[in-house]
């Protein structure tokens, strides 16, 4: 499995391990409602697992973006940056939000696998 | 849904739309329909929106004595109001603060009167301890209230009945709407032309679903409509005026007529006249302003505000990115001495000071029927 899931419907693609890349689920993006600002974690910056990356406001609220593995953030999504309704219409492609350097699999190994998120998805 | 929430006469309506639903001041209420808010928010600034408010208070004062009682309550004329027309209204307390604020309408031979779903409890209370021995109080649960708002609601709703073209801004009257009679008003909550209509609950699915078949409206839910009279620089209570706020720190002095003021025939008799005419004289020490963000990051009700030197100003009560403006747009109360339009200002959000500049509103201008 190389896409998985945290409780707080965010993704973490790991094909490439140097450079995972992490963004918010459909559900979560339905949720939120018309994304219209995005704040992007600092490259070059290591993150501790779950702590606050980023966030994701849209006109109705504001929620944080949390690390879903330890790592490195080697890269964030400018075009997302500038154009924040990516989150809406291609959250699990283009509207990505950063890529970091995963040092823990133990960390991305326990997160959901998408069966697993879909099962969480169905008790909401 | 909590079964415990209470449903207008569209929430199977609403269900079927596909809104997205969530409780409001005790209702299972549409926040957005699949268009989402930014689309609705710029429907009805181009055409027109239909929303569902059937969860605030409708209710009659009847009697001779009903308009005078009333003034007991509020600093307005009410005394005075001619028949057909509407006044906007504020229940206040002894100290000067806002209970709630409402919309009056004089009919022939009673006064009808909407207030705030989170209020209308509360509300009826106050009136039957306060004024219950002077005039009936008449609560209407039996009724539905519709929204029809934006630049062609008057085309929309011609087509169901002409004559209410002929209502010009806060002016209202009997119209039959799809075979019943409704209690229509050229008023709303969004800074546009539009009606807001009371509806028997029996006629109220019909009239929205004629209403939606005109080809300029599309449903738009309570997302919308905060963000929308946001623009319009328009209170939201319970959030811009609560019962710590006077109608003077609100800036709302526009609703005390001259003649329930010093000097005038009617003056004070209200709860609270002393501390308010107290502000009026003397100006008050803080203001409810506009703020506009200097940033494209939505800074939003809680915020608080700081001058360049750090010193606390006040707080932010209501705030978004302004879908129409494009910008971050909130309103604050702050020191009097900083109220001062094109004053730079900084809200504090999550640790970083945002520069925002005082901003007269509304943030986009109001495009009433007068």
């Amino acid at each position: 499995m190389t896409t998985m899931f945290t409780p707080d419907h965010e993704w973490i693609n790991i094909e490439d391990h140097e450079a995972a890349v992490v963004g918010i689920t459909l559900h979560a993006q339905d949720a939120l409602g018309d994304v219209v600002f995005v704040d992007l974690p600092e490259v070059g910056r290591s993150y501790a697992k779950g702590e606050i990356a980023g966030v994701v406001e849209s006109v109705k609220a504001a929620a944080d973006i949390y690390m879903p593995v330890s790592g490195e953030v080697v890269e964030v999504n400018e075009a997302l940056r500038a154009n924040p309704s990516l989150a809406n219409s291609d959250p699990m492609g283009n509207g990505w939000f950063f890529k970091v350097h995963v040092t823990k699999m133990a960390e991305f190994e326990q997160l959901m696998d998408p069966p697993a998120y879909d099962a969480l998805l169905k008790t909401l | 849904m909590s079964a415990d929430l209470l449903k207008t006469p569209l929430h199977a309506l609403h269900l079927e739309l596909g809104a997205k639903m969530m409780a409001f001041a005790g209702y299972d209420m549409p926040v957005n329909y699949p268009g989402g808010i930014l689309a609705e928010h710029r429907h009805c600034r181009d055409f027109a929106s239909l929303f569902d408010v059937s969860h605030m208070g409708q209710l009659q004062l009847r009697g001779d004595d009903a308009a005078h009682a009333l003034e007991t309550l509020v600093p307005v004329d009410v005394v005075d109001l001619p028949v057909g027309k509407q006044r906007y209204a504020l229940f206040t307390n002894a100290s000067g603060g806002i209970l709630d604020d409402l919309m009056i309408t004089r009919r022939a031979d009673h006064l009808f009167l909407v207030v705030n779903a989170a209020c209308k409890e509360a509300d009826t209370r106050h009136l039957h301890t306060h004024i219950g021995h002077r005039c009936h109080i008449v609560p209407l649960p039996d009724r539905a209230l519709l929204a029809l708002q934006g630049p062609q609601a008057v085309t929309a709703l011609s087509r169901l009945n002409a004559d209410v073209a002929g209502l010009t801004f806060m002016t209202g009257g009997d119209f039959k709407l799809v075979d019943v009679d409704c209690l229509v008003t050229r008023s709303g909550y969004t800074g546009e032309d539009g009606f807001e209509i009371s509806v028997p609950a029996s006629h109220a699915e019909a009239l929205a679903r004629a209403l939606l078949r005109q080809p300029e409206v599309k449903p738009a839910g309570l997302g919308a409509r905060d963000t929308l009279r946001l623009e319009a620089g328009l209170c939201l209570y319970g959030h811009d005026i609560n019962e710590t706020t006077t109608p003077v720190e609100a800036g709302l002095t526009w609703a005390i007529q001259k003649v329930r003021r010093p000097g005038g025939a009617r003056a004070g008799g209200y709860p609270g006249a002393a501390a308010i005419e107290r502000q009026l004289a003397s100006g008050p020490t803080i203001k409810r302003v506009g703020l506009t963000g200097l940033e494209r990051i939505p800074v939003r009700e809680g915020a608080q505000i700081f001058d360049a030197q750090g010193r606390k100003l006040g707080h932010v009560t209501s705030g978004t990115l302004g879908p129409t403006v494009f910008e971050p747009v909130a309103m604050a109360y702050l020191a009097a001495n900083h109220a001062i339009a094109h004053h730079e200002v900084y809200a504090d959000v999550r640790g970083k000071r945002l520069p925002m500049r005082v901003a007269p509103m509304p943030f986009t201008p109001h495009r009433y029927h007068r």
